[in-house]
C-alpha cells in the first residue's frame, strides 16, 4: 500500500513535533487505573524509587564526612603534638593567621595526630554502602516497573485487539485503515515507552530535584539560595534553546516526510519519470527540498548540541560561586570543607534533571495523546447486543433442522446514512440452489446487499429469514457459519497455503485441503511450488499472482463447504488462461448450493432465477432476465452497454 | 564500505573535519584542565583560606569555561552542517544515479529497497556521521588525556584505573552483547503483531464471514505474549545495567578517597590532587562507557554504507551512446527487425525472431498470455530494456544510437500499473508536455473518457490527486494515466494492458475516441482482453516470446489455432465459428 510515509519512514536523529492532548489529567488518571491489579508492585516500586533517591543524596554527604575526616588530619599534622586544640587556636591567633584559627577551632582536631583511618574507613565503607543500595533499589524499581508496564501493554494490545472482533463492520468501512493500523501499532509503541522510560524517569528526575534541595538548604542555607540563583538561568538557557530546537526539530521532521514521500514516489513512478522527460524537474525538485532539509536538519542537531555547553557553563559558574562563597566560609570555620565538596557535588547533580525534565514533559505529552486516541478507540459503539439465549435455543434448532439455504428477504428497508435512503421496502425469496445475480455499472454500490446478508450491518426494518428463521433470533455467527465469499479483493492472511486454505475449516485433513485445492484447479500449482502447502503466503502475498490467489480463496470456500454463496466474478490482473480455471471453479462452486452472484459474465445473468439490479446504491429493478430486458429499463440500458459489447462476437 | 563511501563524501569537507578534530581537542584538553583549577582552589585557596585566590583562579576557571563552551558549540555547529550536508550529498547522489538505472535495474534491487536505501539508510550514515564527529572523537582524547592527567595527580592510585577501566568497558561490551540481539528480536516481534493487526483490519470481512474471530485471537496472543516476554527481558537487563554503571562509578570513587586517603596522611599526596584524580577518573569511566557505545551504532552503519555503495556503483544497464544520432524527421515509424531478448544466464529466451512494424495512422495490438513476453516487448521500443537480439528502429534509427531523452520526447506511454503523483489533475496531465493549455487537457479528459468524473471532483482541473492516486479509482486513474499520454501529443503512442479496469461500454467508447485523435501517430495496444484489440488494424499474436501469428481479427481467427483458443475462452464458443 502505498500511503502517507509519516508512520513508516522516521527521521532518525529527531523527535516528531509534540502532540498535546486534549485531557491530559484525564487520560493520565484513567491509564493509572489500569495499573491498579498492579497497585502493590505499583507502590513498592515508588516506595524503592524514594529509597534510592534519598540514598544516592545521602551518598556525597558522607564522603564529604570522609574529606572531613581527612582535612583534619592533614590540618591536625600540621599543629604541634601535645597540645589541646584550643592551645594550638591561640597560638595561630598570635601568629596572626586569625582566619585559619577560626577555621581550626571549628574542627574537630587533635593537634598532632594524623588521619585518623578508622574513622576513615568507617566513613568510607558507609558511602560504599549507601551507594551499593542506591543501586539495587533502583534495580529494584525498575524491575518491578517493567514487569507492571509491560503486563499493562500486553493487556492493552489484547483489549484493542479485542475491540477490533467487536466493532460493527460500519467503523472499518469509514474509517481510512491507515489511520487505524496507525493507531493500533504507532500509538501503543509510543505508549509503552512513556510509561517504561518517561514516567519513572520524571518521577526520578522530580524526587532527585527535592532531595538534593534538602540537602543543599540543611548543609547551608546561604550557599543554597545563593546556587539557586543559578537556576532560572539554566531554565532560561535549557527554554530558549529547546524551544527553537524543537521548532527546527518540527520543520526538519516535516521536510524529511515530504522528502521521503518525493523519493518514494519518483522511484515508484520511475518509468513515467523518464519516459516523460521529467529527470530534470524532478531532480531540481529534489535538490530543492534536500537543501531545506539540509538546513533545517542542521539547525536542529546544532541547536540540541548546543544545550549541553551552555549547560556546562551554568554549571561551572555555579562551581565557582560555591567555591568563592564555601571557601571564605570554610576559612571563616562556619563551614567545613567536606561540606562544601558535597555541596558542590548536589550543585551538580541538580542541573542534570532540570535539562531532562522538560524533554520527560514533552514524552509524557505525546504518550497521553497517544493514550487518549488508544482509549478513544476503546470506547467506540460496539455491535448491538446478540439475542438472548433461550429464544436463540429455540431458533438454532430450528435452524438446524432446515439447514438447506432458502433466504427470505421481506420489507427490508436500510440505509448507511440516515439522510439517504438506500434499500427500501425490498422483498425477495431465494430457493434453496437457486442464483441470484447482482448486476450495476462500477461502483453503483453492489456489496451493499453483501453486507446485509452476511449481517455485516443490521438491517433498520422489515426481516431476513434463513431457513425460515429470522436474523434476529440468531447469533451473528449463526448466520455467517451459512455463508462462504469469494471475494474479488483476495485476501490471505500471513501463514502457510495449508492454513489458508482450511481457514473456514480449522482442522481439515490434508486429503480434504488437496481436495479443495484439486476442486479449486490450483493442487498443482500448489504440488509445483519448493515447499508445496506448507509455502509461507507473506505479508503482501507478493509471491502468488492474482489469479493463483483467487483461486486459492476459492478453494477455501470449498473447504468451508457453505449452503449459501457469495462471489464476485470480477477478475482483475488475470492472465486469460487463468481466468477460464477461474471461472470453471466458481461454476463447480456453486453446483447445488444458494448463490449471490455479483455478476460480470453473460452467462450468469442469463441463468440466474433472480437479477437484481443496482445503481447509486439502490435496488432499482429485480426479475429474471427476458423479462427486465422487455421493461427496457435502466437493465436494458445497462445490459447492452455492458455485457452486449462482449456478446457482439456470440 | 563505510569507510569508502566516508572517505568520497566528507573529501569536499575535509577541512571542516580537520578544523572539528582540532576543536574537539582543543575543548577536551579544557575539560581535563578544569579539574586541575577546582583542585588548585581546593589546595590553595580553601585550605589556605586564600579568598583572592579562589576568586582569581574561579575567573580563570570560568573564562576557560566561556571558552570551551564557544569551542564545543563552533565544534558542533562545523559537526552538524558537515554531518548533514555529507548526508544531503549522498542522498543527492544515490537519487541521481537511480533515475539513470533501466528498468531492469530497478528490477534487481526493488523499488521498496532503492526508497529504503534513499532515505532510511542515508539518514543511519548522517546519524553516524554526527555521532563520528563529536563523541567518537572526543572519547578516545578524553580517555587518553584523563589518563595521562590523572597519573601525574596521583601516580600511585593509577592501579585503580587499570581495575575500573576494563571492569566499566567490560560490563558494557556484556550488556550490549546481551541486549542489541534481543533488541532486534524485538523489532521483529512489533512488526509480527502490526502484521497481524494489519491482516485483522483489511480482512476482517474474511474473518467473520469465516467466523475466525477467535482463533485470531489466539494468532494475535502468541505474537502478543511473546513480544510481552523478550520486551520484559530487554527492560530487565536494562533495569539491571543502569544501577550498575552507577555503582561503577560510585565504588571507584569510594576506593579513590580510601587508597588517596592514605596517601594524604602519609604526606604522600595533597588533598586537593585527590579531588582531581577523582575528577578524572570519573571522566575517564564515562568516556570509556560513551566509546563502548558507539559500538552498537558501528555494525549497522556499516550495513546502510554497503548498501548505498551498491546503488551507486551500480551501472546503468541502458545510457545514452556516446555520438547520439538524431532521425531526420519524427513521425513515429518504428520496426522490430528481428528481435530477441534473454536474461543473461537464463535458458529460455523471452523474445525472439520478433518482427514487425508500427505505422502512423495504424493501430497495432499484442496479446498473449502471461509470460508471453508482451510487456518485455512493449518496453523495447522506450529502451526500459535493452534488446539482446536484433534491433529496435524508431523513425529509422537504432533506439540504441538515440539521445535517451530525445528518444522519449516522441513518446506517450501508459504503463499496466496506472500510477499518479500527488498533486492535482492538472499537474499529472501536464507530467509530459508542462505547456498544455486547460482546453488541451480537457480535451486529452474527454478522448479519456475521464472529463466526467473530473467535471465532478471537487477543483475540477485543480482536485487533489495523492500520492500513487489512490483517491480516485482504479478505473479513472487508468483513464487519468491515458490522458496524461494524450496531454503529451506524441508520434507513438503505448499502451500497456491499460484498459483492464474499465467496463465494456467505457473501453469501446474510449477506443472509438482515441481512433479519431491519434490519425497522425502510431499506435502499439498490449492487451489480454479480445474485445479490446479485435478492431485493430494489425494484431501479433505472442506465444511463449515467439510469433504465433499475425494479420486483422478474421484472418486470425482462421489462420492462427493460438488466437482462435483465446477468442473462444473470453468470447464463447460461437465467437470463432
Amino acid at each position: 500500500m502505498i500511503g502517507r510515509p509519516a508512520g513508516r519512514m522516521r527521521p532518525g536523529a529527531s523527535a516528531a513535533p509534540v502532540e498535546r492532548s486534549r485531557d491530559f489529567w484525564g487520560t493520565l488518571r484513567r491509564l493509572l487505573a489500569r495499573l491498579r491489579p498492579d497497585r502493590l508492585r505499583v507502590v513498592s516500586a515508588l516506595g524503592l524509587g524514594v529509597a534510592s533517591v534519598a540514598s544516592a543524596v545521602a551518598g556525597p554527604k558522607i564522603i564529604g564526612n570522609a574529606t572531613n575526616i581527612l582535612f583534619e588530619g592533614v590540618v591536625g599534622r600540621m599543629l604541634a603534638p601535645g597540645e589541646t586544640k584550643a592551645q594550638a587556636v591561640s597560638a595561630l591567633r598570635a601568629h596572626g593567621e586569625r582566619q585559619i584559627a577560626a577555621m581550626v577551632s571549628a574542627m574537630n582536631v587533635t593537634p598532632g595526630k594524623g588521619v585518623d583511618l578508622a574513622a576513615l574507613g568507617l566513613a568510607l565503607g558507609a558511602a560504599a554502602g549507601v551507594y551499593l543500595a542506591s543501586s539495587a533499589f533502583q534495580f529494584g524499581q525498575t524491575y518491578l516497573l517493567a514487569g507492571v508496564v509491560q503486563r499493562a501493554m500486553y493487556g492493552l494490545r489484547r483489549e484493542v485487539e479485542e475491540k477490533l472482533a467487536r466493532l460493527p463492520l460500519r467503523y472499518f468501512d469509514s474509517h481510512p485503515h491507515g489511520e487505524l493500523l496507525s493507531m493500533v501499532t504507532n500509538d501503543i509503541d509510543n505508549l509503552t515507552t512513556t510509561l517504561q522510560q518517561g514516567l519513572s524517569q520524571l518521577l526520578g528526575s522530580v524526587l532527585t530535584i527535592l532531595g538534593v534541595l534538602g540537602m543543599m538548604f540543611w548543609l547551608s542555607p546561604i550557599l543554597a539560595i545563593v546556587s539557586l540563583v543559578t537556576i532560572p538561568l539554566a531554565l532560561v538557557v535549557t527554554l530558549l534553546v529547546a524551544r527553537r530546537s524543537q521548532v527546527q526539530f518540527g520543520v526538519q521532521w516535516d521536510q524529511t516526510g515530504s522528502l521521503n514521500s518525493l523519493v518514494e514516489e519518483t522511484h515508484t513512478g520511475h518509468v513515467l519519470v523518464q519516459v516523460f522527460g521529467r529527470r530534470r524537474p524532478t531532480t531540481e525538485d529534489f535538490d530543492g527540498q534536500n537543501r531545506r532539509l539540509y538546513e533545517a536538519s542542521y539547525r536542529a542537531q546544532f541547536l540540541s548540541g548546543v544545550i549541553q555547553p551552555a549547560m556546562q557553563f551554568v554549571a561551572n559558574l555555579n562551581y565557582v560561586v560555591i567555591a568563592v562563597l564555601g571557601g571564605y566560609r570554610v576559612a571563616s570555620g562556619l563551614l567545613s570543607l567536606g561540606d562544601v565538596q558535597a555541596f558542590i557535588q548536589y550543585s551538580r547533580q541538580f542541573t542534570m534533571p532540570i535539562t531532562q525534565i522538560a524533554g520527560q514533559m514533552n514524552m509524557l505529552q505525546s504518550g497521553m495523546a497517544s493514550a487518549e486516541r488508544v482509549f478513544d478507540f476503546l470506547d467506540e459503539d460496539e455491535e448491538p447486543p446478540e439475542p438472548a439465549p433461550p429464544a436463540k435455543a429455540a431458533a438454532r434448532r430450528a435452524a438446524h433442522d432446515g439447514r438447506r439455504g432458502a433466504l427470505r428477504l421481506e420489507h427490508v428497508s436500510f440505509r448507511y446514512e440516515a439522510d439517504k435512503p438506500l434499500i427500501e421496502d425490498f422483498s425477495l425469496d431465494v430457493a434453496p440452489g437457486e442464483t441470484v445475480a447482482i448486476v450495476g455499472p462500477t461502483g453503483a454500490g453492489k456489496t451493499t446487499l453483501v453486507n446485509l446478508l452476511v449481517r455485516f450491518y443490521e438491517i433498520d426494518a422489515g426481516r431476513i429469514l434463513l431457513d425460515g428463521v429470522d436474523y434476529r433470533d440468531l447469533t451473528r455467527d449463526e448466520v455467517r457459519a451459512a455463508f462462504g465469499m469469494v471475494l474479488q479483493d483476495t485476501w490471505l492472511f500471513g501463514g502457510s497455503i495449508r492454513d489458508n486454505i482450511a481457514y473456514g475449516r480449522p482442522g481439515a485433513t490434508a486429503a480434504e485441503v488437496a481436495a479443495a485445492a484439486a476442486a479449486a484447479h490450483v493442487d498443482h500449482f500448489v504440488r509445483a511450488l519448493p515447499h508445496g502447502y506448507d509455502t509461507l503466503i507473506d505479508g503482501e502475498a507478493s509471491n502468488i499472482s492474482s489469479g493463483q490467489k483467487q483461486l486459492l480463496t476459492i478453494a477455501r470456500a470449498f473447504l468451508a463447504d457453505p449452503s449459501i454463496l457469495i462471489l464476485d466474478e470480477a477478475t482483475s490482473n488475470v492472465d486469460t488462461r487463468t481466468e477460464v480455471l477461474v471461472q470453471d471453479a466458481m461454476a463447480r462452486l456453486r453446483r447445488g448450493r444458494t448463490s449471490f452472484v455479483i455478476a460480470h459474465r453473460l452467462s450468469t445473468i442469463r441463468d440466474a432465477g433472480t437479477i437484481v439490479v443496482v445503481d447509486h446504491g439502490r435496488i432499482v429493478e429485480q426479475g429474471r432476465h427476458r423479462e427486465l430486458l422487455g421493461r427496457h429499463g435502466f437493465y436494458w440500458s445497462l445490459y447492452n452497454s455492458q455485457f452486449a459489447g462482449a456478446g457482439a462476437a456470440d | 564500505m563505510l569507510t569508502r563511501l566516508l572517505r568520497d563524501y566528507l573529501r569536499p569537507y575535509r577541512w571542516q573535519v580537520a578544523l572539528i578534530v582540532t576543536l574537539m581537542a582543543g575543548q577536551t584538553v579544557g575539560n581535563l584542565y578544569l579539574p586541575n583549577l577546582s583542585a588548585d582552589i581546593i589546595n590553595r585557596g580553601v585550605i589556605e583560606g586564600n579568598l583572592h585566590y579562589i576568586v582569581r583562579t574561579g575567573a580563570v576557571m570560568l573564562g576557560i569555561t566561556l571558552l570551551v563552551g564557544t569551542v564545543a558549540i563552533v565544534a558542533v555547529y562545523l559537526a552538524s552542517k558537515t554531518s548533514m550536508g555529507s548526508g544531503a550529498d549522498i542522498r543527492a547522489a544515490v537519487f541521481r544515479r537511480v533515475l539513470q538505472l533501466s528498468s531492469r535495474d530497478m528490477d534487481r534491487f526493488g523499488t521498496p529497497s532503492l526508497i529504503t536505501r534513499n532515505t532510511n539508510d542515508v539518514q543511519q550514515i548522517q546519524l553516524f556521521v554526527q555521532m563520528a564527529l563529536t563523541l567518537m572523537v572526543m572519547a578516545p582524547i578524553m580517555s587518553v588525556g584523563g589518563v595521562i592527567l590523572a597519573i601525574r595527580e596521583g601516580a600511585a592510585l593509577s592501579p585503580l584505573l587499570a581495575v575500573a577501566v576494563p571492569v566499566m568497558a567490560a560490563f558494557i561490551a556484556v550488556v550490549i552483547v546481551a541486549v542489541v540481539p534481543r533488541f532486534r528480536s524485538m523489532q521483529v516481534k512489533i512488526d509480527r503483531i502490526n502484521l497481524v493487526l494489519r491482516e485483522q483490519i483489511t480482512g476482517v470481512r474474511v474473518i467473520r464471514a469465516f467466523l475466525r474471530n477467535g482463533p485470531e485471537a489466539e494468532r494475535f496472543d502468541d505474537a502478543n505474549l511473546d513480544l510481552t516476554r523478550t520486551a520484559l527481558y530487554v527492560n530487565r537487563v536494562f533495569a539491571l545495567a543502569i544501577p550498575t554503571v552507577m555503582a561503577i562509578l560510585n565504588l571507584s570513587s569510594v576506593a579513590v578517597l580510601w587508597f588517596g586517603g592514605r596517601l594524604v596522611s602519609e604526606s604522600s599526596m595533597p588533598i586537593g590532587n585527590l579531588t582531581a584524580f577523582l575528577s578524572y577518573i570519573l571522566q575517564i569511566l564515562m568516556s570509556v562507557m560513551l566509546a563502548v557505545m558507539m559500538a552498537i551504532l558501528l555494525p549497522r552503519a556499516m550495513a546502510s554504507a554497503e548498501r548505498i555503495e551498491e546503488v551507486l556503483d551500480a551501472a546503468p544497464s541502458v545510457a545514452d551512446p556516446p555520438a547520439p544520432r538524431r532521425p531526420s524527421r519524427e513521425e513515429g515509424v518504428v520496426e522490430l527487425d528481428d528481435v530477441g531478448f534473454r536474461y543473461p544466464g537464463s535458458e529460455m529466451p523471452v523474445l525472439e525472431h520478433v518482427s514487425f512494424s508500427l505505422h502512423p495512422g495504424e493501430t497495432t495490438a499484442v496479446i498473449g498470455g502471461t509470460g508471453s513476453g508482451k510487456t518485455t516487448l512493449l518496453n523495447l521500443i522506450p529502451r526500459l530494456f535493452d534488446v539482446t537480439e536484433g534491433r529496435v528502429l524508431v523513425d529509422g534509427v537504432d533506439v540504441r544510437e538515440r539521445e535517451l531523452e530525445e528518444l522519449w520526447r516522441s513518446i506517450g506511454l501508459v504503463p499496466q500499473a496506472a500510477y499518479l503523483f500527488s498533486g492535482t489533475v492538472a499537474s499529472n496531465l501536464r507530467l509530459g508536455n508542462p505547456d498544455a493549455s486547460e482546453a488541451e487537457l480537457w480535451h486529452a479528459l474527454e478522448v479519456a473518457q475521464a472529463s466526467d468524473f473530473v467535471a465532478a471532483m471537487p477543483g475540477g482541473l485543480d482536485a487533489r490527486i495523492d500520492q500513487g492516486g489512490t483517491n480516485v479509482s482504479g478505473g479513472q486513474r487508468q483513464r487519468l494515466s491515458i490522458a496524461r499520454a494524450l496531454a503529451r501529443r506524441p508520434a507513438l503512442y503505448l499502451f500497456d494492458d491499460c484498459f483492464s479496469a474499465l467496463d465494456a461500454a467505457t473501453d469501446a467508447r474510449l477506443r472509438a475516441a482515441l481512433q479519431a485523435e491519434t490519425r497522425r501517430s502510431s499506435m502499439l495496444i498490449v492487451a489480454q482482453r479480445v474485445s479490446t484489440i479485435m478492431h485493430a488494424d494489425h494484431i501479433v499474436v505472442l506465444d511463449e516470446g515467439g510469433v504465433a501469428g499475425a494479420g486483422t481479427h478474421d484472418e486470425l481467427v482462421e489462420t492462427c489455432p493460438p488466437y482462435r483458443e483465446i477468442v473462444q475462452s473470453q468470447l464463447g464458443e460461437g465467437a470463432a465459428a
